[in-house]
């Protein structure tokens, strides 16, 4: 495997790294609050379809962006209003969601397009293209940082850049904000906060408001920037491994993109390995498929074990007599 | 600690020029058909330390909880500093001067105390500007009420007493003129209490009021000027401190004359039932509790062990009952060594003749979901007395249950209720029977009063003597000192993991037992 | 504890849940307009498929069957306070033990195969529960993520076999050879032909079998008492000498064997095989019955029927009304799981006001109840 191959191979899961990043930042937020959010596969799901619908009625890829983020808000709020304030069964509600959305997509897309469930190509203007950075063709001969600049860093996706930056941005708010200081609070000793004078309630929404948007921009990569429309289940699972990062990164901001990263490359390495062997032995493609949940599992009996997650997660909050 | 009969007479304690500094006029609050607060009348002059007291549920938290803002009277009036004033959240009470010192700290434990300090009072979206004024601002306090504390310490890893400062200082930064104290002495020990009496005094001497609610009679003689009295969720008198006595207060807080001690006979202890040998137990995060515990509990004797909570009592309990394993030292039961490894240890340690009576009854000791009889069998459910196989003799429990229900007085006598209907006392008398019917050799019991009232006390406490006559060994853990004095033949008192020190009940004084209990005198002193 | 005024038993298992459904299906209705459909034909076209005539009532009990299990499967789990999803999975790769014991003694009789094969299906079933059931108990591990995760790896693992090792010569679709003789599980049809062409099949006699096994399992056994035990409250199990972690383990492993039934249902007494996806879904519609069933056998035999309707009902409205897919039942799933399970407090405080005001003995009840709880 060469230089050049490397370079792809980082492109590939830097590309395959970021629905995940943002879709596990927008867990982090959640579940920080003290609310677990296992329906970030849905919000996705929901927002991928809807940014490939408005994208394609409008031509605007903007516009489908902001679909996609309305929809996953208003799904976020439905677990908002069945965890905060019904305080119902966080994980049920999370499970319900993911369904709603399954069913809802496929319905709604061949009632619609009358495609099998799939949203009709987009035209032009309603995908998000790569960003080219100015010299990459210039720098691509320059000695290995060149590369890395021309093929890495330059013509990805500006969701990418948004994904990735992301992550310090969620560091600061979480450790330098009043904001964030509340935030980390209330998922772990929610009594506290409602004694200072705080809103427990408020304060949760609007966690679970930006998980909303994070995850709506997260699911109109799938259709507008990495596809080319909406496709019956596309997102396969990621939200899953989302939360596998979560907690594999113990919530936190800095470990959960190196989570993300590292699941982001097996996904990369199985679509390239497909076909190679081992001593003689065929890889075949379902281990390869199978490897991150795999993987995820040795994970949390090995080095995880007891992950002791915020101490008032998936407990909703009532005042006690 | 209490003034001189001078300067106790120069201190205001009723009827004083300036307005109260809290005044309450016919307070009433009602949870469902439940009167927490009946017609509450109370004045609380400023510049006085004042004390409330009555038995658990009698209302005082509800009374000082509609004071901070948690909760809204139904009816009534609320006076602060002479002013009108409708109290709608905690903050609004901030805003007025009011500051509480939770029972239950309201700490988020893997933050920083200057974190804890700061959350809700931040002046600013961005934290670091408020970090660096809470900073200067504690040093301030520290200075004028001595109140040290490290401002970087995560509050998980500092002791009680300065997780108690913590939340003394969050209401002073606030601004708080008026502090109330809910139950602040029941996790410290007798050197930090004074401690912070000695604080609450430099407060009270720089014009702060400060209410104390409080169980413990002997507090309110010690250092408040004014005490109110409350029963069933009505104020039943107010009068200045110097003015009464326990057994005065006791009565008022009872409604009928209470023994304040137990009546038994005394000891004949046999061979020793229990033996424990340099027991060594870890709590869940790996921390040692338990530092190397020896001692021995005979046939027809209580032992007492008295310290403040947290102090590996109950980690010590969870060990000999075989709820937690230890990670080194024995547990001999009638000369057999127990070996409690696993998750179902409390298994092997029932079947060697051991009954427990857990300290939390409805964390432990009770399923609160399930029917009475059900919890009737609770940690001897496998037993052949239930059917012999692995079915499950309904009738057989059921019959049990109703038998033990009127030997024990369980009320209401119905062992299809369920069990979260049943009052605290009754629960525990449940817990009771199951345990003490089983006729065991060695009977550990921890807290057997906790949250029980009266009546139900002293039932306990004879039912604890019976055993005791019948010969059996009984090993008593209380964070409640008269309760362990009255009982104990002997006295072990328990620091840092460690036994510090025995006594003998009927000669030691409790100046000599809360040194043992800070660690300061004994065998093994800290 | 805030007060609380408890329902009527006969409305907290029946009324509740009912009301529940309405809810679902008056949302359904809404989203059936959105796709420019009429609802009321569309139930109408539903409730007929289902029970108005035999074939459908057949179709109705078939999948019914398979839903008994795989609620019972997340109902026994619930019980002890676990949650398993896994039950897709557990059923899917249970198909593997009923299709050898179909194969293998496919030349005998089905009064072997029958039960054999159930066991088969509920041993491997319990081994796939196994995995998540120890990582639980023994590393801590949230069964939720596990079970989740091993459904994919399921799916994945069944692919690779139904490719690569198990389809037969010159076969193009991915599968495993066809049982032809005992190993097909006799069809109800064969004695009543009022069941038309619908695969109903003796399975359904161990799923009513299932149901009275797991209520005596639950409350008239000692393991059952130490599992709900375990369920309210893992401290006081300790404190009983129960073993949480053993208890985990065994209850996910029961949980599973109780999903690996589902393929008896469906790949010997439908397919006569495993193909691709042969179970999928049926443990997720496991928990929404088992969520209307509260858990509770009764509750899940009646909620597996409703939803063994839906899936029917669906499958009729489908072919006449081609606009409307399969999908469509899912989404009702999912309202049925959101109003049934996170959103009680939706209807439950408003039900429980309407009966004080309407029910005076229900008040005084509530009240007594309320003094005595509340006194220290």
């Amino acid at each position: 495997m060469d230089y050049a191959d490397i370079i792809s191979a980082l492109a590939a899961t830097l590309r395959l790294t970021t629905p995940l990043l943002l879709a596990c930042l927008a867990g982090l937020y959640s579940e920080r609050s003290g609310v677990f959010d296992i329906g970030l596969e849905g919000k996705m799901l929901a927002g991928a379809f809807g940014a490939a619908t408005v994208a394609y009625l409008t031509g605007n890829a903007w516009l489908g962006l902001l679909a996609a983020i309305g929809v996953s808000i208003l799904m976020a709020m439905l677990h908002a209003v069945a965890s905060i304030t019904l305080k119902g069964n966080q994980i049920i509600s999370g499970v319900a969601i993911n369904f709603l959305a399954q069913g809802l997509t496929a319905v709604l897309g061949l009632a619609w397009f009358h495609q099998g469930g799939r949203t009709p190509q987009l035209p032009d203007g309603g995908r998000f293209p790569s960003i080219v950075w100015p010299g990459a063709t210039q720098f691509e001969t320059v000695p290995i940082i060149g590369p890395i600049y021309s093929d890495l860093i330059s013509g990805q996706n500006i969701f990418v850049y948004v994904a990735f930056l992301a992550v310090p941005i969620t560091w600061w708010v979480l450790y330098r904000t009043r904001f964030g200081l509340r935030l980390r609070a209330v998922g772990e000793n929610p009594k506290a906060v409602d004694t200072a004078g705080i809103s427990v309630t408020l304060l949760r929404y609007r966690a679970l408001l930006i998980t909303g948007v994070l995850c709506g921009i997260a699911g109109a990569y799938f259709s507008i920037a990495q596809s080319n429309g909406f496709i019956n289940n596309m997102t396969a699972g990621k939200g899953y491994i989302a939360l596998a990062a979560l907690i594999f990164a113990k919530w936190r901001p800095v470990p959960a993109m190196f989570a993300c990263l590292l699941f982001g490359f097996l996904d990369a390495e199985q679509i390239r390995l497909q076909g190679s062997s081992i001593f003689g032995w065929q890889i075949p493609v379902q281990f390869i498929q199978a490897l991150p949940y795999i993987l995820t599992c040795v994970l949390l009996a090995g080095f995880i074990g007891k992950a002791i997650g915020p101490k008032a997660g998936g407990i909703p909050y009532v005042k006690e007599r | 600690m209490a003034d001189t009969p001078a300067e106790a007479a120069q201190r205001p304690s009723g009827g004083a020029a300036s307005p109260p500094a809290i005044e309450l006029k016919a307070i009433s609050k009602s949870f469902g058909p439940v009167h927490a607060n009946r017609d509450i009348d109370l004045a609380i002059q400023r510049g006085t330390i004042h004390g409330i007291v009555g038995e658990n549920g009698a209302g005082k938290s509800t009374l000082v909880s509609i004071l901070y803002g948690f909760y809204t009277a139904d009816s009534g009036e609320i006076f602060v500093n002479g002013k009108l004033e409708n109290i709608t959240d905690s903050r609004h009470a901030l805003r007025l001067g009011i500051g509480m010192v939770h029972q239950h700290f309201m700490l988020v434990d893997n933050f920083s105390i200057l974190e804890n300090v700061i959350l809700g009072a931040e002046d600013d979206a961005l934290l670091a500007p408020s970090l660096s004024k809470a900073r200067k601002e504690l040093k301030r306090l520290a200075d004028e009420y001595s109140l040290d504390v490290d401002p970087d310490a995560i509050v998980q890893d500092v002791s009680v007493g300065q997780q108690q400062r913590v939340e003394i200082l969050k209401a002073l930064y606030r601004g708080a003129e008026i502090l109330i104290l809910d139950e602040p002495t029941g996790v410290l020990t007798p050197e930090e209490a004074d401690d912070l009496f000695r604080v609450l005094h430099v407060l009270r001497d720089q014009g702060k009021t400060i209410i104390l609610i409080t169980h413990k009679l002997r507090e309110i003689m010690a250092i408040t000027d004014n005490v109110s009295v409350m029963r069933q969720g009505q104020m039943v008198g107010t009068m200045p401190t110097r003015d009464t006595s326990p057994e005065k207060l006791a009565e008022l807080m009872v409604g009928r004359r209470v023994l304040l001690r137990v009546e038994k006979g005394p000891a004949h202890p046999g061979k020793a039932l229990l033996e424990v040998r340099d027991l060594m137990v870890d709590d869940d995060l790996g921390v040692r509790r338990v530092k190397g515990v020896s001692f021995d509990v005979r046939s027809g004797e209580i032992v007492g062990i008295a310290g403040v909570a947290g102090n590996g009592q109950s980690e010590l309990l969870e060990s000999i009952t075989g709820m937690r394993d230890q990670k080194s030292g024995d547990v001999i039961l009638n000369g057999k060594v127990l070996s409690l490894e696993g998750d179902d240890g409390a298994r092997r340690a029932r079947e060697a003749g051991l009954a427990h009576v857990p300290e939390d009854r409805q964390r432990m000791g009770l399923v609160t979901q399930f029917e009475e009889w059900e919890n009737n069998i609770l940690g001897y459910q496998d037993s052949s007395a239930y059917g012999s196989g692995p079915a499950l003799d309904i009738a057989a429990a059921q019959a049990q249950a109703r038998d033990r229900i009127k030997k024990f007085d369980i009320r209401p006598a119905d062992e299809l209720l369920k069990t979260a209907n049943f009052s605290g006392g009754n629960q525990q008398k449940i817990v009771l029977a199951r345990e003490l019917d089983q006729d065991p050799d060695v009977l550990v019991v921890g807290q057997p009063t906790r949250g029980v009232d009266i009546g139900a006390i002293e039932f306990i406490h004879n039912q604890l003597i019976g055993m005791r006559d019948a010969g059996k060994a009984i090993l008593l853990v209380s964070v409640e000192l008269d309760e362990i004095r009255s009982l104990s033949d002997r006295i072990l008192v328990m620091f840092d993991g460690q036994i510090v020190g025995e006594a003998d009940p009927a000669t030691a004084t409790e100046g000599e037992l809360g040194l043992m209990m800070a660690g300061i005198s004994g065998k093994h002193a800290a | 504890m805030s007060a609380r005024r408890p329902l009527p038993r006969w409305a907290d298992v029946a009324l509740l849940p009912v009301l529940n459904l309405l809810l679902a299906l008056i949302v359904f209705s809404i989203f059936v307009l959105l796709i420019g459909q009429d609802p009321i034909a569309a139930l109408g076209i539903m409730i007929n498929g289902a029970f108005g005539y035999g074939e459908g009532i057949g179709f109705t009990l078939h999948f019914a069957t398979s839903f008994v299990f795989t609620g019972l499967c997340v109902a026994v789990a619930a019980h002890a306070g676990l949650f398993n999803i896994g039950g897709d999975g557990q059923a899917y790769v249970a198909g593997l033990g009923a299709i050898a014991v179909g194969l293998l003694l496919d030349q005998t009789s089905w009064l072997l195969v029958l039960p054999l094969s159930i066991l088969a299906s509920m041993i491997v079933g319990a081994a796939w529960a196994f995995i998540p059931g120890y990582l639980q108990a023994k590393r801590g591990s949230h069964v939720v993520i596990t079970t989740i995760m091993f459904n994919f790896i399921a799916s994945a693992l069944m692919a690779y076999l139904l490719v690569y090792v198990l389809k037969p010569v010159g076969v193009q679709e991915p599968s495993t050879a066809n049982v032809v003789n005992a190993g097909k599980i006799p069809q109800l049809r064969q004695f009543l032909p009022f069941f038309g062409n619908a695969p109903l099949n003796l399975t359904i006699v161990f799923a009513i079998a299932a149901l009275f096994g797991v209520y005596f399992l639950l409350w008239r056994t000692k393991f059952g008492y130490a599992l709900r035990t375990l369920g309210h409250n893992p401290t006081a199990s300790t404190y009983a000498g129960i073993s949480n972690s053993r208890m985990i383990i065994y209850v996910m492993m029961i949980s599973g064997a109780l999903a690996g039934m589902v393929a008896v249902n469906e790949v010997l007494g439908v397919q006569a095989r495993i193909v691709i996806d042969v179970t999928a879904g049926y443990g997720f519609v496991g928990i929404a019955v088992a969520l209307m069933g509260r858990n509770h056998p009764i509750g899940i035999g009646l909620a597996a029927v409703l939803f063994g309707a839906l899936y029917q009902g669906g499958l009729d409205l489908q072919f006449y009304m081609p606009a409307i897919t399969r999908d469509m039942i899912v989404v009702i799933q999912a309202l049925v799981i959101m109003f049934t399970g996170a959103m009680e407090g939706l209807l439950r405080p408003g039900l429980e006001t309407a009966f004080m005001l309407y029910f005076p003995e229900q008040k005084a009840e509530a009240q007594k109840r309320e003094t005595v709880g509340t006194e220290s």
